[in-house]
């Protein structure tokens, strides 16, 4: 689904008269809405990633735990999570990296308001729609790839320090 | 009677049937591959529902009569032929998973000769050591039975011949009814008391 009719989805949804519309006053136009149209792409992402991660643990494994007297519940924390850790990691990136892009359903459900909804990308969109923007554009260029850098150099030693920690004990 | 099995299951095209009774001490169950001898152990285990019949183990319905015992209640020492330890913890985290507070590791290490492992981590462990990790984390489990699948299967000679002698060890010590699944008949003539031969599956 392109990112602008979800836009328009949430919109519909949050106007008053809408299903949430009792939500209006405290959504519409401010960064509560922006986080929810970030929210929104990010999650069916994340959660394929995280679904794939769990899906891939050793199914023999967990017989193993159930032999030895583990309930479902235990044996989901102390087999099934810690195993797919990696991917719940890599799922959590993912939906990170969506948010960081999201252009179109943020701006068609609360608009570009700096200071409330204005997002790193549509602050950039904004700035190059004016004829002195290009300074200020290539610094959040430069701002939105540091920010990007840093969650991925951060997730690669997260993920490097879990391996090690599967390895080497917690 | 330590085992009394009655069971039946169907496989995709193949049926598993199997009448088993067998007293105290250990018992094989002996057969070709393919025939369905781990899948009757993981009914045992309850990680498998067979179709019809019964299970008893020791007295103790598992499965039958509208009783389905979950595999977390069996009780089942269960020691996989992959062995089956948990990558993510170290062996002694492994032996003490499915272990009561007044469990005595100690003894069970020195049994198994186990006590230099426990500190490493299954992947580095070669294959009769991993096993023997695996056999001491089921006895540490509290269990009333153990089912034993091709357990010396994939150990060279030396290895096979200390992963027997912890089985008979287990067998004349500890005195649990032990279910064993193999497809040597040396050996199972070497450490059976009761010795089943399973058909091979008709289809």
């Amino acid at each position: 689904m392109p990112p602008v009719v979800t836009g328009w989805f949430l919109l519909l949804a949050f106007a008053p008269g809408g299903p949430l519309g009792f939500l209006s006053d405290s959504v519409l136009f401010r960064w509560t809405g922006a986080a929810i149209a970030a929210g929104v792409m990010a999650l069916p992402l994340m959660v394929r990633a995280i679904r794939l991660s769990i899906e891939a643990v050793d199914r023999r494994l967990e017989g193993a735990a159930r032999t030895l007297g583990a309930g479902p519940w235990r044996v989901f924390w102390t087999i099934t999570l810690p195993l797919s850790l990696p991917g719940l990691l890599a799922g959590t990136v993912l939906g990170f990296a969506r948010s960081l892009g999201e252009f179109g359903a943020t701006i068609t459900f609360v608009s570009n308001v700096p200071g409330q909804t204005q997002t790193l990308p549509l602050a950039i969109y904004a700035a190059l729609q004016r004829p002195d923007g290009d300074a200020i554009a290539l610094r959040l260029s430069a701002l939105s790839v540091a920010v990007a850098l840093a969650a991925l150099v951060a997730s690669e030693l997260l993920a490097r320090r879990m391996r090690a920690a599967m390895v080497h004990g917690v | 009677m330590a085992f009394d099995l009655h069971v039946s299951k169907r496989l995709g095209d193949a049926e598993i049937a199997l009448r088993l009774e067998a007293g105290e001490g250990l018992t094989v169950l002996f057969g070709p591959s393919g025939a369905g001898k781990t899948s009757v152990l993981h009914m045992v285990a309850g990680l498998l529902r067979p179709d019809r019949g019964h299970i008893r183990v020791g007295g103790v319905e598992l499965f039958g009569d509208g009783i389905d015992v979950p595999p977390e209640r069996r009780r089942a020492g269960y020691v996989f032929q992959e062995s089956r330890l948990f990558p993510h913890l170290s062996v002694a985290a492994n032996l003490r998973y499915g272990a009561g507070r007044a469990a005595a590791i100690d003894d069970v290490v020195q049994l198994l000769d186990i006590a230099h492992l426990l500190d490493r981590w299954p992947r580095t462990l070669s294959g009769g050591e991993a096993k023997r990790v695996a056999i001491g984390r089921a006895l540490l489990s509290d269990p009333a039975f153990l089912l034993l699948d091709e357990p010396t299967a994939s150990l060279d000679r030396g290895r096979a011949a200390e992963v027997e002698g912890a089985i008979v060890d287990i067998r004349d010590r500890l005195r649990l009814p032990i279910l064993m699944v193999t497809h040597d008949r040396l050996q199972a003539e070497r450490l059976a008391t009761t010795m089943v031969e399973i058909d091979p599956i008709r289809t």
